[in-house]
């Protein structure tokens, strides 16, 4: 850990601002809000997960007493984006749940009824629903119009495969050569998803000139105002987009399904229009995270150095282009200071639900990939798996895969807390496995703007523009009272609407601390020079005679002015006298988010009768860069586990033949339960961020990364057995097991 | 959800009168215990409107009577009462905690013995437990009560032998005899929340000796109903308990299963894991028995 700066806010733990609503059930989510003459908006889904849509009549629905509005296709612009199609089904429909008509009503009951009224006819197509499927010379073509993109030369026929990419350095075969050892490995994880508690939810209420607001849960209301009027093909200075209070999202609420279906059916009726959807139209018809099959090969000398890497990654897309496989692809050998590597990934289209972000989007596949194939070389080698990593470790000057050299970071001082953490040095349990693995996120910056008021006894208002999912008005607060100087308890963060605040991009690549906090340090340095400036006006001395400290104006050190200390609540005290109200702001689009590095460490115990696997511990250690709010670092990098270890052990997308979802539900989608999981132990290490003002990384993607193959790894050390398909469960394992 | 009238009888033969009316005016009625399998249906896979029978108003459908060779156990009792029961735990520890894997403390609050056996799921955690103790419906019928074992109570998947106009008061079971324990074992992928993937309940009697005299093994989630499988029993009595018995008996469970592959599990899984659960199980009810060979529980 480098010099710790003393801090007088940061990094203390006051309870969020939030909170009291939260617990007393007063906040407001999503499907909260009525409005009166509110209307129920339902949504007609595909039944086949493949198929040409050669009619869609909504007129009997429209017919039917106490419907106000039905939309289908015909209702949209033409020439739709993937999105657009993603929306609303025109010519194909490409996954079983894909939406094909909607409906408002009265009540829920009439809008479901007037479903069933709609007139529907379908050509079915075969599904395609594998990697293998998609991928084949003659494979079911999802889109005819798909040629493969980034070839050197464009495709002379289409195919499901919408886009490849390859990262290559030095000469891999060379690099074989050298190894003294090899190992390979070939993996497949199952489409997984977010689990996010609050269903998607919203509620429109747009006039008949297509002007009004939108309520809604999401990770970033600026782009859903963006995504939702070029879908529509409307003005985004016509719509007003205000983000409810979110139940998760986890870069499941980065994209929008419901909102334009719910601003045209508001427009059509008249009335306010309320969409929620079901859990199993969550699971059928959001954003799962990609499936995917990766093929890893890693080659060393008999010292550990890592000779040549070489990895082949296949990410489902789902029905439209978009997997992560870019993010997967530059994040596979990112840990690592490598001489020789190639990456080759892919973007496969499948009749399956377009997939969206989740936590660190395709660094947890590809990872999981070369962190189990790590640890078959340090048993090959027989090293220590934190020693093996440590040889290879990229540290500061270290040039990325993905080209940039590195700046400060601090894999090598989490494999250091790692391996004398209790959780390594103690003995393995009697019948359990250790399992370690790295995981790694590139955090990004974007555009964040941020307002500061100061109020007139001096308190302070953070207007911002990036809903709140993890704690981050708590955290603005916090930069801000270190800022400016004052107390926590004096300055509240409000999330403002699209009306209120400047633009800022969504809540997701781990940025809003980072890049929103930069913003909110900026404007309060605003209020500091406006500050000083007032108080130089009073004393009647020069702006640079004046300095601020502790929350007070103060004449520089050496000025001789006989005068009294101004805090901020006598300058915002007397603000009509010198020029009126204080309002700092800032906007920016934050460069230099420091990439956030981690080392996982689990104990697991399998039943080896029925396969089930008991979690005994688990620790995260993640650099943090600086830790604003060290219970939320910690909170961040327990979720991560708790998604990690689910999608580890249990998670999975089990489609039938046909296509169909087989598990659209909690029941029989098995994310953890509470007493699945033992505490999760974390340390946070803190190497700051070079680029932030208080040494800032974004911390909330980075702990789903290496908890798969923490868990795979721990399973292969409990019962000597790898088992390179995820999920680890019961079943599979048993199979496993048996075969071995 | 469905539309839906709601009435609370008081006593069963209100009850059965409310049930009669509308099986002689073809309309739909249905018997609510605590609702946690109803109303979640209610709002999923059955939408149709229907009157509820909220039975939870009749006395003898709350009653516990701890006689001197039977035991009553009324069918809308909560699993939490059940639980807190420490006299029904003793003698019939398999069947109490059968009740006590229900989903959560939360659902304990509602959920019944009886809903568990009427809802008639393949995987209702309660039903071998009911059949390893010889428990016995006493259903309410207009002619007067009739009892039905509960291995031949439930005839398919979610469907048994209730009449439209009769319900059920409750499971009667013969009071365990000297040398007689109970358990109860089921595989979930999670440690709670989740639905069995196979189910064991067993019951055996051992003698001074610690020889077994008498056994039951019942099977949940490997076939259309549960299973009473005495193929498994046969392989128990006149042995030690000993892990050549167990392992028979486990094998006798393997061969009686017939399951489905699904989400759940594989008709692999499920044959080797029935096995598993069924030596398991009868190693716990035969160290419960071992201790009360001497002493009569009641
Ligand atoms: C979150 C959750 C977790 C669950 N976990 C489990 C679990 O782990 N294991 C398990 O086995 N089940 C589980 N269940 C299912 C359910 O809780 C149990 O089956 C419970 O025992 C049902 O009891 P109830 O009193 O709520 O029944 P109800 O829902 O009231 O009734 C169930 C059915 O039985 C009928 N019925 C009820 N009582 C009578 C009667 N006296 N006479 C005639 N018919 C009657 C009803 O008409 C209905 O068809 C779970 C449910 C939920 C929601």
């Amino acid at each position: 850990m480098s010099e710790a700066i003393d801090y007088k806010v940061i990094g203390t733990r006051p309870i969020r601002p939030d909170g009291v609503d939260k617990v007393t059930g007063r906040a407001q989510f999503g499907a909260d809000l009525n409005l009166p003459n509110m209307l129920y908006g339902r949504v007609l889904r595909s039944p086949h997960a493949h198929a040409r849509l050669t009619r869609v009549d909504v007129s009997k629905a429209l017919e039917m007493e106490g419907v106000y509005a039905a939309i289908s296709r015909a209702d949209f612009p033409e020439n739709p984006s993937d999105l657009g199609k993603n929306i609303m089904a025109r010519d194909k429909v490409l996954y079983h749940g894909h939406a094909v008509a909607a409906v408002a009503a009265k009540s829920l009951i009439c809008a479901e009824a007037a479903l069933a009224l709609i007139e529907t006819s379908y050509e079915v197509l075969s599904p395609v629903l594998s990697l293998d499927e998609a991928m084949a010379d003659d494979a079911t073509l999802l889109d005819d119009e798909c040629f493969t993109k980034n070839l050197p030369e464009t495709p002379d026929k289409p195919s499901n495969i919408a886009a490849v990419m390859t990262l290559s350095r030095g000469d891999v075969e060379e690099g074989f050569e050298q190894a003294d050892v090899i190992v390979e490995g070939d993996y497949n994880i199952p489409m997984a998803h977010q689990g996010y508690i609050e269903p998607h939810a919203c509620i429109a209420n747009i006039n008949e000139s297509g002007q009004g607001s939108v309520w809604t849960c999401t990770q970033g209301h600026f782009e859903f105002r963006a995504l939702t009027a070029k879908v529509l093909g409307m003005n985004v200075a016509d719509l007003k987009f205000i983000a409810s209070e979110i139940g998760g999202g986890f870069g499941g609420k980065t994209t929008i399904y419901l909102e334009p279906l719910a601003v045209l059916l508001s427009q059509q009726a008249r009335r306010p229009v309320k969409m929620m959807m079901t859990r199993e139209e969550v699971f059928r018809a959001s954003g799962p995270a990609a499936g995917t099959h990766c093929k890893i090969k890693v080659g060393a000398r008999n010292d550990g150095t890592i000779t040549a890497a070489k990895a082949w990654l296949a990410y489902e897309a789902g029905a439209f282009a978009g997997a992560p496989m870019g993010p997967g692809a530059m994040a596979v050998f990112a840990p690592y200071d490598l001489e020789n590597f190639h990456v080759e990934a892919f973007d496969v289209l499948v009749n399956k639900p377009k997939v969206a972000a989740y936590r660190a989007p395709g660094a947890p596949q590809s990872m999981h990939a070369m962190e189990s194939a790590l640890d078959e070389l340090a048993r090959k080698l027989d090293m220590d798996p934190l020693d093996l990593r440590m040889k290879n470790a990229a540290s500061e000057g270290t040039q990325a895969p993905y080209g940039p050299k590195f700046p400060a970071i601090g894999l090598k001082e989490c494999l250091e807390a790692a391996k004398v953490h209790p959780n390594y040095t103690s003995p393995v349990p009697e019948g359990a496995g250790r399992g370690v693995a790295v995981g790694f996120w590139f955090n990004v910056g974007m555009q964040s703007s941020a307002e500061v008021h100061i109020n007139e006894n001096g308190t302070v208002t953070i207007i911002e523009g990036n809903p709140d999912i993890g704690g981050s008005r708590a955290s603005m607060c916090l930069m801000a009272a270190e800022t400016l100087g004052v107390p926590y308890e004096q300055i509240r963060a409000v999330v403002g609407d699209t009306e209120s605040t400047g633009f800022s991009n969504v809540t997701g690549g781990s940025r809003t601390t980072f890049a929103t906090g930069m913003a909110v340090i900026q404007a309060c340095e605003d209020i500091i020079g406006q500050c000083k400036s007032r108080a130089a006006a009073t004393w009647g001395v020069d702006e640079d005679q004046v300095e601020w400290e502790d929350g007070q104006a103060i004449p520089s050190p050496g000025v001789n002015a006989d005068v009294k200390p101004l805090t901020l609540a006598d300058i915002a005290g007397n603000a009509a006298k010198t020029g009126g109200p204080l309002l700092g702001r800032a906007s920016l689009n934050a460069q230099g988010a420091g990439a956030s590095f981690s080392v996982n460490m689990t104990d697991l115990k399998v039943d080896r009768e029925t396969g089930k696997v008991d979690v005994l511990s688990f620790t995260a250690i993640q650099d943090a860069g600086t830790a604003i709010h060290p219970a939320y670092v910690e909170g961040q990098m327990q979720g991560g586990a708790a998604q990690g270890l689910g999608w580890a052990l249990n998670e999975e997308y089990i489609y039938d033949k046909d296509g169909v979802l087989e598990n659209a539900g909690f029941l029989d989608y098995r994310i953890p339960v509470a007493s699945d999981l033992p505490m999760i132990d974390t340390q946070i290490i803190e190497v700051p961020n070079p680029r932030h003002p208080y040494g800032v990384r974004g911390v909330g993607e980075t702990p789903i990364v290496a908890p798969l193959a923490a868990a795979a790894n721990a399973i292969r050390d409990a019962t000597g057995v790898r088992i390179n398909d995820l999920p680890l469960s019961p079943p599979n394992i048993l199979a496993q097991l048996d075969n071995a | 959800m469905g539309a839906f009238a709601y009435v609370a009888p008081s006593s069963v033969a209100e009850a059965l009168a409310v049930l009669d009316e509308h099986a002689s005016l073809g309309k739909r009625a249905q018997v609510l215990a605590g609702g946690t399998d109803v109303l979640v249906q209610m709002r999923t896979v059955d939408t149709q409107p229907r009157t509820l029978v909220d039975i939870k108003g009749v006395a003898e459908t709350n009653r516990v009577d701890i006689g001197a060779t039977e035991t009553f156990i009324g069918a809308a009792i909560p699993s939490a009462v059940l639980n807190d029961n420490a006299e029904l735990k003793a003698l019939f520890p398999g069947v109490i905690e059968s009740a006590d894997l229900i989903g959560s403390t939360q659902i304990q609050g509602r959920a019944s013995i009886g809903g568990n056996l009427c809802n008639s799921s393949p995987a209702g955690d309660t039903i071998p437990a009911l059949i390893a103790s010889s428990g016995v419906c006493v259903i309410a019928a207009r002619g007067g009560n009739r009892e039905v074992p509960v291995e031949d109570f439930v005839s398919g998947v979610g469907t048994n032998v209730l009449e439209p106009n009769e319900f059920l008061i409750g499971i009667k079971f013969p009071n365990p005899a000297p040398g007689t324990a109970d358990a109860y074992l089921r595989f979930i992928p999670r440690t709670e929340m989740d639905i069995a993937v196979v189910g064991a309940g067993v019951s055996v009697t051992i003698d001074e000796n610690g020889t077994c005299t008498a056994a039951r093994v019942a099977i949940g989630a490997v076939a259309p109903t549960v299973l009473l499988v005495t193929r498994a029993s046969d392989a128990l009595v006149g042995t030690q308990l000993d892990d050549t018995a167990l392992e028979a008996a486990g094998v006798a469970c393997t061969e009686a299963a017939s399951p489905i592959s699904d989400k759940r599990g594989t008709v692999e899984y499920r044959r080797k894991v029935v096995a598993v659960l069924c030596r398991r199980a009868t190693a716990i009810a035969r160290d419960r028995a071992k201790l009360r060979v001497r002493t009569k529980v009641r």
